[in-house]
């Protein structure tokens, strides 16, 4: 970042704010019989920084996008009302309008960081003796201090977001909408692209529409909150401060992270001479490249043990290792150097290195959450995905059916017992992935980043059923970089960087 | 190093438009589709070798990015001199597989052929930037730049299908789903994660075009391009190169009167 910024202070003279305006605003998708919107007033000013709140499908992103102009036609869904930026049909409003979204993979559009900021600025037919002038301030402006030709494949999470907000910064739009854009990223990322939206909003003026569920990142950046009802129209409208302290908890219910309504953490109850399920001993973890032979050792010296009734966290910056260590741990990955040793008991009578255990031995001895829950989806409906890990393990037809039937009432799936996974909501995805480990009873929980991007109330759904199997006498190791996920559960921490494991909580000496 | 970023060395071909790279492969590859005799691709060929060492690439990149052509080459040969339409002398017999003169000079036919058109395709790819290719679709051949923008971003998600396929079978392992059942069973380990991979694909393609859509992409407005792509002298000079190799192919050809017109 620069020490003295190079543009001059105050607003941007070619930037004009936007005005909003919604009347009995209404859409429905093609193809669904409940109104995403409906009956929405609501009227934003020039320059007015507003967050988004509600609960889940309460049609916030729907919104965002409409004004973003990419819901499509009346082939997409069927419009009632109008919504208007400055005046003229949203979808009408095209380069008035910049939306940066949620996930930092899919918007990255060319190869190359300058290229990919000047995208935008060619499509609005922006000359070109402009633009780069224009991609350059972009990028010092959300801090991303990279040459032109840097390709975009090797930034974080982070910079990603920052160059999307580039890219759409270097359009000049006088209206800045941002749908959750740093649900997926930790914490050094979500301050970066916080701080980089204030910084651009104070050169120029835009008017900013946020969706976020973690109140906590953008409550002193927004001078307002609304809350959509999910039954239509608006719930409560007003200034940050009188919205949440008048709204907090009817907003907590719905999942918002209030910053004074905490979520509640469970009570532990810890078992006594818990038994070491799985040591690591100087262990080191790689991924095969593709096309390779040997593994190329992302950390290496890891030392810690595994036990019973015992939530060990693994924590540390980016690129660390901690997913590759995780899924070394679930016997998935073959160690690339040291030992990793299942216990007798543990094993149970196979060999104790669990990268040698076939996939169905794995089933009753390891079970691993994936960072991505589409990734371990397997039929086409949830009962049936369900449904899988009992049938390899061969059990009985009664036997399989009380299980799943009393997973899904357990982890409210109830309802979807024949949606498809895929179509679920992020919530119920995540509840789902840990539903198909849990079938198979599993002695240890490997989880990678179970809580990125979940709102509050499955946050504290989760943390209670891993704190009831912790105190079944399962062990648990979760890779992750939600502190309060730590304070809430973890027994022991290892830290990337740090020598030994951390004793925390109950397990303190 | 990657797909879309590839390093390339700066040299003569480097810096040559892709759009003449491109004419100068399609050139030599149709002169070459015309005839199937030896002479017009062995001379190509030799020509060829002459400019390939222009082209920037170090031995051992050349080796490795050609190694499919070098490999493909003499199977083609093969195949076709035990296979191929028999004529001439008989010169050996294996059981009901026979060699003749004429499936021998049509097998060393097709495997000069598929050094010579295959050799500087790759070469010149190799020595390509996507994005730079792109550029001069759009811009000299002005080709649509919705598709050709969609398709350099398309590109993109490619490298992501390792890293989702790596982590589908994982995830497969850790379900209990991953070994056994003999074949049928390896066949639904392939068929379940190429369909989850589909799906997720699928869905990443749309929030992408949702994201370019955003950024002002996709509407029947002109639009201005960044990086200009132009076409200099040396680009046209290349293009006539292309013409003088398949130019003097077919010409030796017809001279050793080995020249055969596949539709005559």
């Amino acid at each position: 970042m620069l020490d003295t910024p190079p543009f001059p202070a105050g607003h941007d003279a070619q930037i004009r704010a936007v005005q909003i305006q919604a009347s009995d605003w209404g859409w429905r998708h093609a193809g669904r019989h409940n109104q995403a919107v409906s009956g929405l007033d609501l009227q934003v000013e020039p320059g007015e920084r507003v967050l988004l709140l509600g609960a889940s499908g309460a049609g916030k992103s729907t919104l965002v996008h409409a004004l973003a102009g990419v819901l499509g036609d009346a082939e997409d869904g069927d419009e009632t009302g109008s919504l208007l930026i400055d005046g003229r049909r949203a979808a009408e409003a095209r380069g008035r309008v910049g939306l940066v979204l949620q996930d930092p993979d899919s918007q990255v559009v060319l190869a190359r960081v300058g290229d990919d900021i000047a995208f935008g600025c060619e499509n609005l037919a922006v000359p070109r003796a402009e633009i780069w002038p224009r991609v350059r301030q972009a990028l010092t402006e959300v801090g991303l201090n990279l040459p032109l030709d840097h390709p975009t494949s090797s930034l974080s999470g982070g910079q990603k977001q920052r160059l999307a907000l580039a890219g759409v910064l270097a359009m000049r739009p006088g209206l800045l909408l941002l749908d959750e854009p740093t649900a997926n990223l930790d914490p050094d990322g979500v301050i970066e692209v916080r701080d980089a939206v204030v910084r651009s909003l104070d050169r120029s003026g835009a008017t900013l529409v946020v969706i976020e569920h973690r109140v906590e990142v953008w409550q002193d950046v927004v001078d307002r909150v609304i809350v959509l009802d999910p039954a239509g129209g608006v719930l409560a409208d007003g200034p940050t401060r009188e919205i949440l302290s008048r709204h907090g908890q009817r907003l907590a219910q719905a999942g918002v992270w209030v910053p004074a309504l905490p979520p509640r953490f469970p009570t532990r109850s810890p078992i006594a001479a818990a038994e070491t399920l799985l040591r690591a001993e100087g262990l080191a973890v790689g991924r095969v490249p593709f096309g390779r032979r040997a593994a190329s050792i992302v950390a290496a010296g890891i030392t810690l043990n595994l036990r019973a009734g015992t939530a060990t966290v693994v924590t540390g910056p980016n690129g660390a290792g901690k997913s590759t260590l995780a899924l070394t741990l679930a016997g998935l990955l073959k160690p690339a150097g040291g030992t990793l040793h299942a216990s007798d008991t543990f094993a149970a009578g196979i060999v104790p290195e669990p990268h040698r255990w076939r996939s169905q031995q794995l089933l009753t001895r390891i079970g691993t959450v994936f960072q991505d829950p589409e990734h371990q989806f397997l039929a086409a409906t949830v009962r049936d995905d369900l449904l899988i890990g009992p049938h390899a393990l061969g059990l009985g037809q009664a036997e399989q059916t009380s299980r799943v039937d009393e997973l899904m009432h357990r982890l409210r799936l109830d309802h979807l017992a024949d949606a498809n996974p895929f179509t679920l909501s992020g919530g119920e995805k995540r509840r789902m992935s840990v539903a198909t480990v849990l079938a198979t009873r599993p002695r240890l929980l490997v989880l990678d980043e179970p809580t990125f991007g979940q709102d509050s109330r499955t946050w504290q759904e989760l943390v209670a059923l891993l704190a009831d199997l912790l105190d079944e006498g399962i062990a648990l190791v979760a890779v992750t970089h939600d502190a309060q996920f730590v304070s809430a559960l973890a027994d022991e921490e290892y830290r990337f960087g740090m020598p030994d494991p951390i004793r925390l909580g109950a397990g303190a000496p | 190093m990657s797909l879309l970023t590839p390093t390339i060395r700066p040299s003569v071909v480097a810096r040559l438009n892709p759009v003449a790279k491109l004419a100068v492969a399609l050139i030599v590859s149709c002169a070459l589709l015309l005839s199937i005799d030896w002479v017009s691709a062995g001379v190509a060929l030799l020509l060829e070798a002459g400019l390939l060492l222009w082209c920037g690439l170090s031995a051992r990149q050349f080796w490795l990015r050609t190694a499919p052509v070098w490999i493909a080459a003499p199977m083609a040969a093969i195949t076709t001199v035990l296979y191929g339409e028999d004529s001439g002398a008989l010169l050996r017999q294996f059981g009901f597989i026979s060699v003749t003169e004429g499936s021998a000079q049509l097998g060393l036919a097709i495997g000069l052929r598929v050094l010579a058109i295959g050799l500087p395709g790759i070469v010149l790819l190799a020595t390509t930037d996507p994005t730079d290719l792109a550029d001069g679709l759009a811009q000299v051949l002005r080709l649509p730049a919705r598709f050709v923008l969609g398709g350099l971003a398309g590109l993109r998600l490619v490298g992501m299908f390792i890293e989702d396929w790596h982590s589908l079978t994982l995830a497969r392992r850790a379900r209990g789903v991953g070994d056994g059942g003999g074949p049928r069973g390896a066949a639904r380990r392939f068929f379940g994660p190429a369909f989850s991979l589909l799906v997720i694909s699928v869905r990443r393609g749309s929030k992408l075009a949702t994201a370019m859509e955003a950024r002002g992409f996709g509407s029947d407005e002109p639009r201005t391009w960044a990086r200009p792509s132009r076409v200099r002298a040396a680009d046209a000079v290349l293009v006539g190169i292309g013409f003088a190799i398949a130019g003097i192919a077919i010409g030796v050809a017809v001279w050793a009167e080995t020249w055969s017109f596949i539709l005559a």
